[in-house]
């Protein structure tokens, strides 16, 4: 069996950086307390609490009051979209999102839908963009918020966020952006650009799981999905996850590092030889998504005549960790509703590929990927009855 | 997920490809939902199952059960092929995830249009196909539509 291993599946999820590991230790066993308690133990444990927040508001450009940490991204989509309808109650029913949102959001919109809300879905184009122009016709005397994701997770186009975020604030709309896959990847500064609120994760930028973060634009008023204690400014309560969101904020600072480095540089052009690699070496495959308004660690190709599922499976034995957009990696026997909204075919959809790059990704890594994929194509292509 | 025997059949599967002399073909399943089954089957004079191929545009699973039901059915009369359920299909595979068990059925009814098919064309007659394609109906045919010729039903 091979030995070698090579993890292209950074979307899904990062490994914990180890100065992020090290950065969280001691709030296990040491720094113990409770951020809420008045002694020392709690003192320190508030204060790594608020260090981590300003850490992540300086990688966005927020400030650190309008930093609410969470459970995590579908915890921060949550508590963004139903917290603004709650708050408006019955004045304003009508909310917006895109037809390629993550579940998070999407699911989220259709509950809201079933409980009386009016969603309007934009369409995307082949790329998977969402047009300002769509947006702004989408927007009524009653709309209350229009969510939009920053970047892609299936497909890695980078939506025009700024122009998008613009005509919302002309119309008087508030905006939301799921950012979970593009923060600490590319540069994002909320003082610059008109959002509202944006979603953050921890485990997508070398932090741990189970955290993440909710920007809130300073005046803008949410009802909490949890109530207890108070905890996050009355938005989030529940006594703080300390080691993880010290972890976040450690991760925050290591991406921001990163990117001030070039990072999204040197990851870019290891992605560009994989796409190009892949789409030069297997007959009838093709790049999904944008190419140039693109997160820079993000691949992802669609390969004709197979299915996804085994792909995946023959990668994963050759030690390669990828994922794919095919309804049977999902469980369901629809393939990703993401490809599907961008106008690909069901048998093309279920062809897809997912390859997302991280720090430890090399150059030796993709001529792996590159040495290793096409033959398993081939295999499975000899299995199909589809020739091409 | 899967256990070792299905990943033996995706990896080493057995029985790939077409068959020139093949006087039975079945092909059921859609690429909409993923699963496309072809079976080829050379069948004797006395009805055995002489040589038996596939090929399958699917997951794992689709391609392990594929290969498995193959290898059960070659050397069977084609009514003894006709018994074999994706029950044992999957079962000889040492089992599948629940959510895979569809990609079995769809083994079954590829093995069925397949001998269908050699039927037919040796009465001169045609016959639909069993599955009309789609992932969704599969359990509906199985109880109402799928064609079991009298002399193979089996009591079960």
């Amino acid at each position: 069996m091979e030995t070698r291993k090579v993890y292209l599946d950074n979307s899904a999820t990062t490994a914990v950086a180890e100065e992020v590991l090290n950065a969280m230790l001691p709030y296990f066993r040491e720094s113990i307390g409770n951020p809420n308690s008045l002694h020392v133990w709690g003192r320190d444990a508030r204060r790594a609490v608020d260090e981590a927040r300003a850490s992540v508001a300086s990688l966005v450009g927020a400030l650190p009051g309008e930093i609410i940490f969470t459970g995590g991204g579908s915890v921060s989509d949550n508590l963004a979209i139903k917290g603004a309808v709650w708050r408006a109650g019955e004045a304003k029913k009508h909310i917006i999102t895109s037809a390629v949102e993550h579940h998070a959001v999407m699911d989220t919109f259709k509950w809201l839908a079933k409980k009386g809300c009016d969603v309007t879905f934009l369409p995307v184009d082949e790329y998977g963009l969402v047009s300002p122009e769509s947006l702004a016709s989408a927007i009524r005397s009653d709309t209350l918020l229009a969510s939009v994701m920053y970047a892609n997770n299936e497909v890695g186009t980078i939506n025009p966020i700024s122009q998008l975020g613009e005509i919302c604030r002309e119309r008087g709309v508030l905006f939301h952006t799921d950012a979970v896959q593009a923060v600490g990847h590319i540069p994002i500064d909320v003082s610059k650009i008109p959002v509202d609120m944006l979603t953050m994760s921890s485990h997508k930028m070398y932090g741990p799981k189970g955290v993440g973060a909710l920007y809130i634009r300073k005046g803008i008023k949410l009802t909490p999905l949890v109530h207890g204690g108070g905890q996050e400014f009355g938005l989030y309560s529940g006594t703080e996850n300390v080691p993880g969101i010290v972890g976040m904020g450690a991760g925050a600072r290591i991406t921001l590092k990163l990117l001030e480095d070039g990072e999204a540089g040197r990851v870019s052009s290891l992605r560009d030889l994989l796409l190009d690699g892949i789409t030069s070496r297997i007959p009838d495959s093709f790049v999904t998504g944008h190419r140039t308004e693109r997160l820079p660690y993000h691949a992802s190709v669609c390969v004709r005549h197979i299915e996804g599922e085994g792909m995946l499976l023959r990668m994963d034995f050759a030690g390669i960790g990828v994922s794919s957009g095919s309804a049977c990696t999902s469980g369901s026997l629809e393939p990703s509703h993401v490809l599907l909204a961008m106008g690909l075919d069901h048998a093309t959809a279920h062809g897809s590929v997912r390859m997302t790059l991280g720090i430890d990704t090399t150059r030796d890594d993709i001529d792996y990927v590159l040495e290793k994929f096409p033959p398993i194509v081939e295999t499975l292509r000899k299995m199909s009855p589809y020739k091409g | 997920m899967y256990n070792d025997k299905v990943v033996d059949y995706f990896m080493n599967p057995r029985n790939v490809g077409s068959l020139d002399a093949a006087n039975g073909i079945g092909e059921v399943g859609n690429p909409r939902c993923g699963d496309v089954m072809k079976i080829y089957l050379d069948v004797d004079e006395n009805e055995i199952i002489r040589d038996v191929k596939f090929e399958t545009f699917g997951c794992a699973a689709a391609i392990a059960t594929s290969s498995m039901a193959t290898e059960m059915v070659k050397g069977m009369t084609i009514d003894e092929a006709l018994r074999i359920t994706n029950k044992d299909v999957a079962s000889e595979l040492g089992g599948l995830p629940p959510q895979k068990l569809h990609c079995s059925l769809l083994a079954e009814e590829a093995l069925r249009a397949a001998i269908l098919d050699y039927r037919s064309r040796r009465n001169g007659t045609r016959t639909a196909p069993v599955c009309a394609g789609c992932c969704n109906a599969c359990t509906e045919y199985e109880e109402e539509e799928r064609y079991i010729p009298e002399t193979s039903r089996v009591a079960d």
